[in-house]
């Protein structure tokens, strides 16, 4: 089936072989011959009756194979504890260097049979209560495979990513309910607005910097560590030039109000809070419910790669490497977005699976373990202690969206019928579509709203976000100054939830041709202000060591000229 | 004063003899830099190049232009490394250290504590080794 699929030719299973491989298996379960042809047929879907029994998967399985392939992105995925939804954060630092593209069967057996049976297991009370696509098997052994394979020390493959790239495609509108329920790292629609309101007070002017005595004052106010700080900050400023962008503001905040809540802070920033993750996020939550999966492929992926990229270069090299990092991550959208044209003749089912998947969601939601037990309580309290600014308006939301999935389901639908009252904003058609079944209606009328909000708030963020989604990355100051004027609609939208929509394909598709000129005046220019930013910090400390010498110099003087005084009055008589 | 911001070494035993011998180059590296005088200082001369020789091991030295020194010991048994690598060592370590500075957190003359500068340096030393 690999072969036929042509996993075997490319060496990974992309979201089209992956669905051909299930059509297969179906087949070949249905008892036709393997054969490209075979898809064609109306075929049942394709049975895993090896999920139920720890000691059936253990038999040669095409059912096995395909579990084992979806085992090991979340083997690969969840090694953090962090990291507990499937798509958006992949590859951490941690992961080790990818090594190159594998077909998964060859991926070690010995892992697989514990992921398998571990989340198979847990998967099978999901399962029997779907029938259907397959890719809510997928998705459900997905979901709880995740916290389940934390301690995997995965050999992390392009397959993997690729793969997982595929099921993000798919379970986009869904998965980023679970990214919002589940991540600690993802920043949501209210808490992103708090940031902003935060960063607006301390400096006006949004495209602009906090200068990093500013921001010292302010979060030494959140009473953390000052090594902690030191850390945070060391992790938000990507570029290293003293000062925050308001996405390295919201990262270094974000990473504030985790670590409060208890978290401990990663090795290196997460990617849902790079800066150009964040400034494309600070659209995207349309974008997360977007039928659209080029799109939704298209920021997954090329996040993944972005990270991917990140994951490859070692620490010391991360700086200078950045600017080559945006370019590969706008290469890799380019081809990202060239897989997901591929994928645009399926949106229609998804529609219908995405919802199905997302009640299979809230099952395996149930099965999580940990964090979110303690998080409604903690959080709430932790950040109102916490922060002497303005009482966080948020913080209630961040807790219910950790909640389980039952929280969850409650939420949305009084959210479709009244507001709560201790929900801030109403969930906006730009938050993904919380899991319910009973939701159905409501949850495509949802992913409607988006669609048409889209085209008329494009043309108002494309120019802006696209200039800031490539930027955002060690900006270089003078170019952002140039698009300023451009992005000052921007303040606006941000505001206003219901207008957050990511044109991240659009976005990115004009933008690269404009990119890939201006990326090598920017690489220069970068490595021009690396060095002088050094020279500054050099030049600094001496200017402060030469005032001491100075004004040690000058007290000799004075102590010269008053023994002088004394002595002339002698020599005058 | 010339009290270690930062203090590494790889593999861990002798590590004080390393300690040891990176404190006496320190004499040396004053030395050098009281021998330039009123020179302007300038990226170049910020390398010292190679200390002294000693036993089976060479000390190269490179200071800043805020007099912070790095001070780096190495096997002599590895006759792979070049000048080159040892400059561009010495570069990437006064770039970390900017950055070490750039974050409002830290106070010039703590002891670094840096995960970031930590993990280079690491890396940089697997490289060699």
């Amino acid at each position: 089936i690999t072969e036929v699929c042509g996993a075997k030719r490319v060496g990974y299973f992309g979201p089209a072989q992956f669905y051909i491989a299930l059509k297969l298996i179906a087949a070949a379960q249905s008892g036709f011959p393997v054969r490209i042809e075979s898809i064609k047929n109306e075929l049942p879907l394709p049975r895993f009756m090896a999920l139920k029994n720890d000691s059936e998967i253990r038999y040669g399985n095409p059912a096995e194979l395909h579990g084992v392939k979806f085992q090991v992105p979340h083997a690969t995925l969840e090694k953090n504890s962090y990291k507990r939804t499937d798509e958006g954060d992949k590859q951490e630092s941690k992961s080790p260097p990818m090594s190159p593209i594998c077909s998964p069967p060859a991926s070690p057996s010995s892992y697989q049979r514990t992921p398998l049976s571990y989340g198979y297991g847990k998967s099978r009370g999901g399962l029997e209560q779907q029938h259907g696509a397959p890719y809510e098997v997928r998705h459900s052994t997905h979901q709880q495979d995740g916290p389940s394979s934390g301690n995997y020390g995965a050999k992390s493959t392009l397959t993997c990513s690729t793969l997982t790239r595929s099921l993000s495609a798919e379970r986009e509108p869904p998965d980023s309910s679970a990214h919002y329920a589940d991540d600690p790292w993802r920043i949501t629609e209210e808490q992103r607005d708090y940031y902003v309101n935060q960063f607006r007070s301390l400096q006006p002017d949004l495209n602009s910097f906090i200068s990093g005595s500013v921001a010292k004052n302010f979060f030494t106010k959140s009473k953390l560590p000052i090594p902690e700080l030191s850390h945070i900050w060391e992790l938000s400023d990507v570029d290293c030039d003293g000062a925050l962008t308001l996405a390295e503001f919201c990262a270094a905040f974000h990473l504030v109000v985790a670590r409060k809540n208890g978290y401990q802070l990663p090795e290196t920033l997460p990617e849902t809070l790079l800066p150009d993750y964040l400034q494309a996020a600070s659209l995207k939550p349309m974008h997360d419910c977007a039928l659209f999966d080029s799109y939704s492929e298209s920021l997954p992926g090329s996040q993944q790669t972005r990270d991917f990229n990140r994951t490859e270069k070692t620490p010391a090299e991360e700086v200078p490497d950045k600017s080559a990092l945006i370019q590969d991550a706008n290469k890799d959208d380019k081809q990202v977005l060239k897989t997901s044209i591929a994928i645009k003749p399926i949106p229609k089912e998804f529609q219908h699976l995405t919802v199905k998947t997302v009640a299979q969601e809230s099952n395996a939601l149930k099965a999580r373990p940990r964090s979110r037990s303690y998080s409604s309580t903690s959080i709430e309290d932790a950040m109102k202690k916490g922060e002497e600014p303005p009482t966080p308006p948020p913080r209630p939301q961040k807790s219910h969206s950790r909640a389980s999935s039952l929280d969850l389901n409650k939420i949305f639908q009084q959210n479709a019928q009244a507001v709560r009252s201790g929900w801030l904003p109403p969930p906006p058609p730009a938050l993904p579509p919380r899991p319910s079944i009973t939701q159905t209606e409501q949850v495509s009328e949802v992913e409607l709203h988006p669609q048409m909000n889209r085209p008329p708030s494009q043309t108002e963020e494309n120019s802006s976000t696209k200039k800031e989604v490539v930027l955002g990355q060690p900006p270089s100051k003078p170019v952002r100054r140039k698009f300023r004027p451009e992005t000052q609609a921007l303040e606006n939208p941000e505001l206003s939830p219901t207008i957050n929509v990511t044109s991240s394909l659009p976005a990115v598709k004009p933008h690269l041709p404009v990119q890939k000129q201006s990326s090598k005046q920017k690489r220069a220019i970068q490595t021009a202000i690396r060095k002088n930013k050094e020279a500054n910090a050099v030049l600094a400390r001496l200017n402060s060591e030469l005032q001491q010498q100075l004004k040690e110099v000058h007290k000799e003087r004075i102590a010269l000229e008053t023994q002088l005084e004394q002595l002339r009055p002698v020599t005058v008589l | 004063q010339n009290y270690p911001l930062y203090i590494r070494s790889v593999p861990t035993e002798n590590e004080l003899k390393f300690h040891y011998t990176v404190h006496t180059s320190l004499d040396v590296v004053d030395e050098k830099i009281s021998a330039m005088g009123k020179a302007l200082v300038d990226q170049r001369e910020l390398y010292l190049g190679l200390l002294y020789p000693t036993e089976d091991y060479k000390v190269y030295g490179y200071v800043t232009n805020s007099k912070v020194k790095f001070v780096m010991v190495v096997d002599s048994s590895n006759t792979a490394l070049r000048d080159n690598e040892i400059r561009s060592m010495f570069r990437k370590l006064h770039n970390s250290y900017t950055d070490i500075m750039c974050n409002p957190f830290y106070n010039p003359g703590d002891r670094i504590h840096s995960r970031a500068f930590d993990n280079m340096v690491t890396s940089m030393m697997m490289q060699v080794c």
